[in-house]
């Protein structure tokens, strides 16, 4: 995996809770190469986003401890460099767009400076050739008249502007890695296309690398080569992304699919119920001696309860945390 | 502007400081009669059209007095707002941003500093240090620094939790750069309003204060030291009592209700 631009090994995060120490993300491996994209599949709760903010840094210090593994981005180990250094990535060679465009922008700064700032920071760029720089991205983003909205506030554009936006202020610094975690969920649907297809172009553009973190297995199907679905802190499969709607291999994986409603003609027969996974995500506090999907598992048999299971080949490249595939 | 000026406590507040603010300066350059020259002819004279105010004892004219005793009423509430808030913020900013013992400490202070009453703390200082006006000032502003703390610890707990500083840290910013850029600035619109509302208590103390000769000196015009010489006059001159009162009323109102007006304007947009 010499060509991976971002190589996880084995990270493990924990936090301080009142509740106890909760281990939020266990041993999670996985690469993304230059110009893919990979999607980061999981429930709510379930790491990915913790996962990102890893590679940044940004797990909260007070709380939040990184217990062990090595994130190797362009073979150098981010978890090795002092702040400094990593602040120097940020936004810069790495960077990340947020979930909501409503409250990650700061409500009180134009958005022109906000798109210039990261440019003054790691660039080095007078304001004025900043702004400049900042107008043809609000342009590239497909903001109608840039130049006024340079001077506009957030609570002035639309949510989908807003991210429009937020990606602008991500890309200013032509990083070779974007993180975009659930950049969509916010959106209305058909704003969603339009977002997705700008990353999509940004992406082709700046041949860079994009880590998306979703829940949504159709954005996935649409923007992803490769997939990695993780389940309670862990990774439970990876696989390309056809293997993942054709030959789905861990059972949650194949719950996550049969979970998503499709559109039937009322002709064709009684409506099916939707189908859900039945229970909750295991507390991350409990110790699992075995699966930790094994309570909600339709799949379940005698050592799924006894024994963890490793990351078994399935087939080719595609890999499954689950006892059916030991030999 | 026009926004802001729908507002009636805004709206009133605004032209009841104006005037204020408006008499202090004019009384810079002009006041209709020299506010600390005496004149023995025209003692404890009623309103007039010579003396719009009247006289007080040694026939000076009380509304030239009261006129200069506005500007030490904003130079008092100036002073104190601007230390309270200097030293407040600051140490506010440091108990939100590192927590556990700063946090604990700079807040247990405070509460020290609130449980102490401010004007026999005042009189204490004025007791070692002599009565003056730079004393009083510097007494307030000791006093104001914990309101400032609390209130910035406060709102920038709830700044430095939001996203927006996340997705800055995520570009890159510095914790400098965030806390000058984007924690600050979001903090400006609660303390302006504190401020405000600080700087009526200001006006009222430093009368409160000179009433009780701590303050402002003679012959220097003062409307708590006015208010004080008039007492012994009331029955026979009131206007003497009446008019600097009105003053101090007038620009706490004044002050007071320009501060709801700014929190009513700006609150939709906070938080």
């Amino acid at each position: 995996m010499s060509s991976a631009l971002l190589e996880i090994q084995d990270l493990t995060v924990s936090f301080q809770t009142s509740q106890g120490v909760q281990r939020a993300v266990e041993q999670v491996s996985l690469y993304i190469e230059e110009g893919e994209t990979l999607g980061l599949v999981g429930e709510s709760g379930c790491g990915k986003s913790v996962t990102a903010l890893s590679v940044l840094g940004l797990v909260d210090r007070s709380t939040g401890l990184i217990e062990s593994g090595r994130i190797l981005f362009k073979g150098k180990n981010l978890l090795d460099l002092n702040t400094e250094a990593l602040r120097r990535l940020r936004g810069n060679a790495i960077s990340m767009v947020f979930q909501e465009p409503m409250t990650s922008l700061n409500p009180i700064l134009p958005v022109g400076r906000q798109i210039a700032e990261p440019l003054m920071t790691h660039q080095g760029l007078s304001k004025s050739q900043a702004y400049a720089l900042a107008t043809t991205w609000l342009e590239r983003v497909k903001i109608p008249m840039a130049r006024k909205r340079m001077q506009e506030y957030p609570h002035q554009l639309s949510g989908g502007m807003r991210q429009r936006v937020m990606i602008a202020m991500a890309m200013v610094c032509n990083p070779s890695l974007l993180m975009a975690d659930e950049p969509t969920t916010a959106l209305d649907v058909s704003t969603q296309a339009q977002i997705l297809h700008l990353i999509e172009k940004l992406k082709a553009d700046l041949k860079m690398s994009v880590l998306f973190i979703t829940h949504d297995l159709g954005i996935v199907a649409q923007t992803a080569r490769r997939v990695v679905v993780m389940y309670a802190g862990q990774v439970v499969e990876t696989a390309s992304v056809t293997d993942i709607f054709d030959k789905p291999a861990h059972p949650y994986t194949r719950g996550l699919l049969r979970s998503i409603p499709r559109m039937q003609p009322s002709t064709d027969g009684p409506k099916k119920r939707l189908q859900e996974i039945k229970g909750t995500l295991p507390s991350l506090d409990t110790f699992i001696p075995g699966c930790r999907f094994a309570d909600r598992c339709p799949e379940v048999f005698e050592p799924c309860r006894l024994k963890r299971p490793h990351l078994l080949p399935v087939q080719g490249k595609q890999q499954a945390r689950c006892w059916l595939y030991v030999d | 502007m026009k926004k802001h000026l729908k507002n009636i406590n805004f709206r009133c507040g605004l032209v009841l400081t104006t005037v204020v603010v408006l008499a202090a300066v004019v009384s810079l350059f002009w006041t209709p009669y020299d506010a600390n020259r005496m004149d023995p002819g025209h003692r404890l004279e009623a309103p007039s059209f010579y003396h719009l105010l009247g006289t007080d004892q040694y026939g000076r004219d009380i509304l030239s007095r009261v006129m200069v005793g506005a500007v030490n009423s904003i130079i008092v509430g100036l002073a104190t707002v601007a230390i309270g808030m200097m030293a407040g913020v600051v140490l506010g900013l440091i108990a939100a941003y590192f927590g556990k013992w700063a946090d604990e400490s700079i807040m247990r202070l405070s509460d020290l500093l609130f449980g102490f009453p401010a004007v026999l703390t005042a009189i204490l200082i004025s007791a070692i240090w002599g009565p003056s006006i730079s004393n009083v000032m510097v007494a307030i502003g000791i006093f104001y620094i914990p309101v400032f703390t609390r209130l910035t610890r406060a709102v920038a707990l709830g700044i430095w939790g939001r996203e927006f500083i996340e997705a800055a840290r995520a570009s890159g910013a510095s914790e400098w750069a965030i806390t000058f850029r984007h924690v600050l600035p979001n903090l400006l619109s609660p303390l302006i309003i504190q401020a405000t509302i600080q700087f009526a208590v200001a006006v009222l103390a430093e009368a409160g204060l000179s009433y009780l000769g701590l303050g402002t000196q003679p012959p220097h015009a003062s409307w708590g030291r006015m208010l004080y010489e008039a007492q012994t006059f009331m029955e026979i001159s009131p206007w003497m009592c009446i008019f600097p009162g009105l003053a101090i009323a007038w620009t706490v109102l004044g002050f007071n209700l320009l501060g709801d007006g700014i929190r009513d304007n700006l609150d939709p947009y906070m938080l």
